[in-house]
């Protein structure tokens, strides 16, 4: 793609236009599909074909068996209770959240809003340890005997999603004209009424895209299911887990991720469908509206005052103060332990942060570079009807690494990369690709919007003005892409650092990343490791944290990913 | 060869909708053409086809006698003008200006910027984010950066209707200074009749995808080809002869078309009943109903006080304030 690149004298009436020659997107779509199709379509499709291969033969045996065990469908019905329960929470809880901190105006919204995003980004097994520490016998909440429970489970994924739902609706409240509410007011109508019959029809789109999304996050938790959970409560995903590394039971395995993609493609079946209307519904509306703090909005502001308190602060609050808690007092001896190899840790908890930095440095790369190239794919409009068609799928297909779970991801490379032709099993740039090829849904959704915010005038104002399609790439795309680029970053850098699916099986003995190491320590009897986890954990939120902060404060204001 | 820009038989289509439908125009050097049209006429349509930015279905783009199918839109030379601008707000305003003139030595482009920006009176602006510009500011840059990239075509889509009343016709103003100062062949679209006379050598009128009518300003008044153009251009109603003749205008041999000023209060004239007054600046529009019915407005010097309307109004029709059509006598 240069600026040399002969111009196509093709006759017929397509061959003008701004956007160059369709090949040239094409061409850029071809890498991340190659990517997509070999990291990703090639060993979950593998991962697949294993369920249904027994003793060497194609057979539906292990499938059946799997689908005939009591256990499957207990830990299915787990799985959509707890998705069901937690995204649900997340929206009545999120609702007042939405309305507080993008309709009303006062001082400190900015860090209230930072705060509330911050816990999204955590790493699972941290969430997870954060919650253990509030909720075991010798923790602030122990008393109410939670741990291991549903509850806690329900808790610690509403604790993760609040901000999906703040966000989303946020943003399309934050839009709505407030003169359809002034008018039913005018009419008659108490408030009530009002928001009952204006103001949530109007948001319905959103609140139903929160929803979906909430819901396809919850259906594939792993990692904080995992450390809460006990062995008690699972998911299909700690299943697979469970059946792959305890049991050897790949058919099994592979049988229970076939039922997991069944789960995931439905629910990003409706988060896209509910998102494309959302699209349409934010097109209609003007800038961002908001009004000082009255009196009627003293329960949203007390709801959202509890959830901040007790739901995002206290576990955080809770994981801080134990990891300073020793046997010998208050003190940093956990942080100090840190530096040690204690017990049977292969590497030290610092080296192990080291790992995790430099991997997920790479990952953000990879991630990045395709999330640009598929952003710009994505962003174009092509006037033909086929056009439009093929992009919506790539759109789709673009997706299905935010729900089909990293835990196959992790699993399907397993079993596809270790032998010719692409043997990585050494290599470590394995953990890598994996953690990008999760990050990278992430990573789309935030370039995305800054690039469809285009006005493609301005495009086809660069080109009447003697720009060629690589120059208006360079000059009006690019630009624009920046402005997102640094959340996006942020988020590739973020969930890259704290995945646990993936890295999970893939992490090799002498180079674990910390999450990694955390959920070993956990895995361990004693008080030490506990408050070592409980250290490495508070280590790992606040460089979390950081990156996020940094993003947050480069980003531009009218990117919202969620 | 025809010298600068012909449109042959272009037909634009959406789908199943057709927005141009065979329209042929040629705009020659140094010449200004406006197309004007009501929203939904097809103009800014058969505006983007000439840019490149819609492909023809139909038909021909030719710039001195070569045919520009398979010639993207930025090496075709032809300039657009956005209604808003469409200045990019990542750059400065000198940056804005400067875009087309990407690959000169810096101090060429630097001082041709600031020339450009003299011109359409913003000295100094160029350190500016265009950010920061007021409507008639931005387009006065989006003018400049056209220019600057030197077309051998200016394509104006309704450039100044974004803007108020006032802002209006004085930048209409600087525009038609600009394009005579330069000689610049210009297609220019708008809807607003009086922007197109004041500003076009010649007028082409399009309703519905076709052109109705191209003609010179002064012809197209005088002498529009059909009601339908009349219409447009603000005549009506439209009279048979025999209702002409009543009202003082014999002899016509077609359908008369009665223009703002068609129809006076002349004591000597038609008495006919008054339906409505309106006061005016400087006067009132008094609406009566002719003797066939049609409501017809007469212009007034007299502001009437709110309770003394006249409950008759005697009028005539004045020739030279109304055309006689070649349509078929039918009203």
């Amino acid at each position: 793609m240069t600026a040399a690149l002969p111009v196509p004298r093709v006759r017929g009436p397509r061959a003008a236009g701004v956007g160059g020659h369709p090949w040239v997107w094409v061409a850029a779509a071809v890498l991340p599909v190659v990517f997509l199709a070999v990291f990703f379509a090639w060993p979950v499709a593998t991962l697949v074909a294993r369920g249904f291969i027994v003793d060497g033969r194609p057979s539906l045996a292990g499938v059946q068996d799997v689908l005939a065990a009591p256990r499957t469908w207990r830990i299915v019905g787990q799985t959509l209770g707890q998705a069901v329960a937690g995204s649900a929470v997340s929206v009545l809880l999120g609702l007042p959240g939405a309305y507080l901190l993008y309709r009303c105006r006062f001082p400190g919204r900015r860090a209230l809003r930072a705060l509330v995003s911050v816990p999204f980004v955590l790493p699972t097994v941290v969430v997870g340890v954060a919650f253990q520490s509030l909720l075991a016998p010798r923790g602030l909440l122990g008393f109410l005997g939670l741990q291991e429970s549903f509850v806690a489970i329900v808790a610690a994924l509403v604790f993760f999603n609040y901000s999906v739902v703040v966000r989303t609706v946020g943003a399309l409240w934050a839009r709505l004209d407030p003169r359809a509410e002034d008018a039913a007011r005018s009419l008659g109508a108490g408030r009530l009424r009002v928001l009952a019959t204006v103001t949530l029809p109007a948001l319905a789109p959103a609140i139903a895209s929160a929803a979906a999304l909430v819901f396809l996050f919850c259906a594939s938790a792993f990692g904080v299911v995992l450390v809460l959970g006990g062995s008690g409560y699972g998911t299909i995903e700690t299943e697979i887990w469970y059946q792959t590394t305890q049991l050897l039971d790949l058919p099994a395995a592979a049988a229970l991720s076939i039922l997991q993609l069944v789960v995931v493609t439905a629910s990003l079946m409706v988060a896209g469908a509910t998102r494309a209307r959302q699209e349409r519904a934010l097109r209609l509306s003007g800038n961002p509206v908001d009004a000082p703090l009255r009196r009627g909005d003293l329960p949203a502001a007390a709801v959202t005052a509890v959830v901040v308190a007790g739901l995002l602060l206290l576990p955080m609050g809770s994981l801080a103060w134990r990891s300073l808690v020793t046997a010998d007092g208050i003190g940093f001896a956990h942080y100090v332990a840190l530096g040690g190899r204690t017990g049977q840790l292969t590497v030290s908890a610092w080296q192990a942060l080291l790992n995790s930095v430099v991997t997920a440095v790479a990952a953000t790369a990879i991630a990045v570079v395709l999330g640009l190239l598929v952003s710009y794919v994505l962003s174009r409009r092509p006037s033909s009807p086929r056009g439009r068609r093929f992009l919506r799928g790539v759109d789709a297909v673009f997706m299905l690494p935010l729900g089909v779970s990293a835990v196959t991801v992790g699993f399907g490379f397993l079993i596809t990369l270790n032998r010719p032709p692409l043997d990585l099993r050494s290599s470590w740039l394995l953990i890598p690709v994996a953690q990008a090829m999760v990050a990278l849904p992430l990573v789309v959704r935030t370039l995305l919007p800054t690039l469809r915010a285009i006005d493609p005038r301005l495009h086809e104002a660069a080109a009447s003005l003697g720009a060629a399609p690589a120059r208006i790439v360079a000059t009006i795309d690019l630009p624009f892409a920046l402005r997102g680029l640094g959340l996006a970053v942020g988020f590739a850098f973020a969930t890259s650092l704290g995945e646990f699916g993936a890295t999970s099986f893939l992490a090799r003995p002498d180079r674990p990343t910390l999450p990694v190491v955390i959920f070993q320590l956990i895995g361990r009897p004693g008080a030490e490791n506990f408050g070592m986890a409980l250290a490495a954990s508070v280590v790992l939120a606040v460089l979390t944290a950081l990156a996020m902060g940094l993003a947050e404060w480069i980003r531009p204001r009218e990117v919202n990913p969620w | 060869m025809v010298a600068g820009l012909q449109v042959a038989d272009a037909v634009v289509r959406y789908g199943p909708v057709t927005a141009v439908d065979r329209v042929s125009l040629e705009v020659a050097p140094g010449e200004v053409v406006a197309l004007l049209g009501a929203s939904g006429s097809g103009k800014s349509s058969l505006l983007r086809a000439v840019a490149g930015l819609e492909p023809l279905a139909a038909g021909a783009v030719r710039w001195d006698g070569e045919d520009l199918a398979g010639v993207p839109v930025h090496r075709r030379g032809f300039v657009v003008m956005f209604q808003d601008g469409q200045l990019f707000p990542h750059l400065s305003v000198a940056a804005n200006v400067g875009y087309a003139l990407d690959g000169r030595p810096r101090a060429e482009r630097d001082a041709r910027v600031a020339d450009l920006l003299d011109l359409v009176g913003l000295p100094g602006y160029g350190p500016r984010p265009v950010t920061a510009l007021s409507g008639g500011q931005a387009q006065r840059v989006a003018l400049a950066r056209s220019l600057a990239a030197e077309p051998r075509l200016l394509l104006l889509d309704e450039p100044l209707s974004a803007l108020d009343r006032g802002l209006r016709e004085h930048l209409g103003a600087v525009l038609d200074e600009t394009l005579r100062a330069t000689g610049i062949p210009t297609l220019y679209v708008t809807h607003d009749q009086d922007e197109a006379f004041a500003i076009a050598d010649r007028v082409a009128v399009l309703s519905g995808g076709r052109l109705l009518q191209v003609a010179e300003p002064s012809v197209l008044w005088r002498h529009p080809a059909g009601r339908e153009v009349a219409s447009f251009l603000g005549y009506g109603p439209f009279l048979d002869p025999a209702q002409a003749a009543s009202l003082g205008l014999p002899g016509a041999d077609g359908v008369v078309g009665v223009g703002p000023d068609g129809l006076v209060a002349d004591p000597a004239g038609t008495p006919c009943p008054v339906l409505e007054v309106r006061a005016r600046r400087g006067g009132a529009e008094v609406t009566v109903a002719l003797p066939d019915g049609q409501a017809a407005r007469v212009r007034s010097r007299e502001l009437p006080g709110h309770h003394e309307a006249p409950r008759q109004l005697a009028v005539r029709l004045d020739p030279d304030g109304c055309v006689v059509l070649a349509d078929p006598v039918s009203v």
